[in-house]
């Protein structure tokens, strides 16, 4: 099924306000996408999965992109159906103050660290998730450094974050020119 | 210590810590194991040793420049990241790449998916605690590795393809010798089942072990190797037909639970082992083929300032199956997201809700069988 063929079926089942906005320009949008409205993302999901005709079976990538220009934080799901072949790409526009949506653990299980990564790198709040921890960076770490406008710490526990570059620390510093004309005089002079 | 060691109440459970530097864990990886006695409650993995924000660096790099550092998202198979990249940014720009570095791009990819097939299944042995695979394995590895240094000059980090193509061109004689080799392996794959896949001794510590259903394989996400050891017949070079991989015949092998059920950990070996039979087969067509193709065609056309916009996601089979990359374009030199999704992210994923009942030694087998490499997990 092609991906405005889904969409239209989505939009007549769960009507203009919940999925809306489609884009399919082939010069811009080369996996054509809609977006959903982030409150009703697991029931249009549990729909794409077990409806028959869509079988979406897999759910291959969650991706968080930070927009601060247009104060949002974009959720894209990539989805894919083995069975049926065919694919949609979703995405859930939330608040850059305070993103937060439901989970979808419950509909695939893959969710579970792919949403944990999504939190611990964007900070995006995934609500009903049975474990939202960090991921890959330690449980102590301040902030999110996949936002824009993320700000490296100098130090982490005592670790510098930054070194010297290590060029500079081996620069030899040559002496200037009249101090080593008195150099070669001195010699002389002894 | 001593406390633990002394407890012989049958219902006290230990916490016991594996890693990070456990040599069966695959790189850098923890877990936090809660058993009572040999038989695992909980484990828990503990990721993120080698994050190293690959994402993130790809923000601030240009487009062709981000290509080595693509290398660094699983080293053990770089030409696959490199590759999954150039599909990327040619899908978002619409370039064409010629069919030689089509067909360069399958030799290589194909040659290193033996190369990590060689370290995954010769690690496994090793981990069950067989050394002698492990060095047959590794002698045939160590032929890939001279091959593909006299193509790109790298053993292990390449930066070999290009955006619209590949950077080189085969040396002179190249193809010969490869062909020698490859004529030499296939035989040399049976003989090594005979060693070790057929073992009578490693099909008892494996059949039966840890296993996991189709189904269970798609809601977790498992790709590749791990989703056909379940026996899900899905490969992308046979499915999507992206590259020129349409051109090739070789067979999907799949698990079929010969000696237990369909999905143990026996099934995710043997289809790793016979995935290095077809890859010799897709190797010996391509290399028969290529010249058919003139030479120095290797780049594309590409725009004269590589600053496009809009979104693409594409994706390749690599061995650790389906890695995608997800990259967004603002109209700069830079990419303005770019994402990598993994095999063995989505792997490791599972193994928390799998091991409740596991031995503490299949812990183990399991974690050899998903065949994780740490630096992917973490990118």
């Amino acid at each position: 099924m092609t991906p405005d063929a889904i969409f239209k079926l989505l939009q007549e089942k769960f009507g203009t306000e919940t999925v809306f906005d489609f884009h399919g320009d082939p010069a811009r949008d080369k996996d054509p996408w809609f977006q959903i409205a982030p409150w009703e993302i697991e029931n249009v999901c549990e729909h794409l999965r077990s409806e028959k005709s869509l079988d979406f079976d897999y759910l291959e990538c969650i991706t968080g992109v930070d927009y601060p220009d247009d104060k949002r934080i974009v959720v894209v799901y990539h989805l894919y159906s083995y069975g049926k072949k065919h694919r949609v790409v979703l995405k859930a526009y939330l608040e850059r103050e305070d993103p937060a949506m439901p989970t979808l653990v419950n509909v695939w299980s893959t969710a579970n660290w792919q949403e944990r990564e999504c939190f611990d790198l964007l900070g995006v709040l995934f609500e009903g998730h049975p474990d939202l921890r960090r991921l890959l960076l330690p449980d102590d770490w301040e902030g999110h450094p996949l936002r824009k406008d993320y700000e490296e710490k100098e130090d982490y526990h005592g670790i510098p974050t930054i070194r010297p570059n290590p060029i500079e620390l081996f620069k030899i510093t040559l002496p200037s020119k009249e101090a080593s004309k008195e150099a070669a005089k001195e010699p002389a002079k002894a | 210590m001593s406390d633990v060691i002394f407890t012989n109440e049958m219902d006290e459970e230990m916490t016991l810590n594996m890693g990070p530097h456990h040599p069966s864990t695959h790189g850098v990886l923890r877990f936090i194991i809660q058993s009572d006695g040999e038989i695992i409650r909980k484990a828990v993995p503990d990721v993120g040793y080698l994050h190293r924000s690959i994402e993130k660096i790809g923000e601030r790099c240009t487009y062709p420049g981000y290509m080595p550092y693509t290398d660094r998202v699983d080293y053990v198979a770089a030409m696959f990241a490199n590759e999954c990249w150039a599909t990327a940014c040619e899908k978002l720009m619409g370039i064409e790449v010629p069919k030689r570095a089509q067909y360069l791009r399958v030799i290589s990819c194909e040659l290193n998916r033996i190369a990590s097939h060689m370290i995954a299944i010769g690690a496994m042995a090793m981990d069950i605690g067989a050394t002698t695979p492990f060095m047959w394995a590794l002698r045939e590895r160590e032929y890939i590795n001279d091959f593909i240094e006299e193509l790109c000059g790298a053993r292990l980090t390449y930066n070999y393809h290009r955006i619209g193509g590949v950077s080189f061109d085969m040396p002179k004689g190249w193809a010969d010798k490869v062909k020698t080799w490859v004529d030499k392996f296939v035989p040399l794959m049976e003989e090594f089942d005979r060693l070790i896949t057929y073992n009578e001794i490693y099909i008892q510590r494996l059949a039966n072990v840890a296993i996991i259903t189709g189904k269970e394989a798609k809601d977790w996400g498992l790709v590749g190797p791990n989703l056909r050891g379940s026996g899900v017949k899905w490969d992308l070079r046979k499915d999507d037909g992206y590259s020129v991989y349409s051109d090739f015949e070789f067979a999907v092998p799949v698990g079929k639970g010969q000696f237990g059920a369909v999905g143990d950990c026996w099934d995710r070996f043997y289809v790793r082992s016979e995935e290095c039979k077809e890859s010799g087969k897709i190797l010996q067509q391509a290399l028969a083929k290529i010249d058919e193709h003139p030479e120095d065609d290797l780049v594309g056309k590409l725009p004269k300032k590589i600053k496009p916009e809009g979104e693409a996601y594409s994706r390749v089979e690599s061995a650790r199956g389906d890695m995608g990359c997800y990259v967004i374009g603002k109209g700069a030199e830079e990419p303005y997201r770019c994402r990598f999704r993994t095999g063995s992210f989505t792997a490791m994923g599972i193994i928390e809700a799998k091991s409740p009942g596991l031995f503490l030694a299949d812990l183990v087998a399991l974690i050899a069988s998903f065949d994780v490499v740490a630096p992917e997990i973490d990118r």
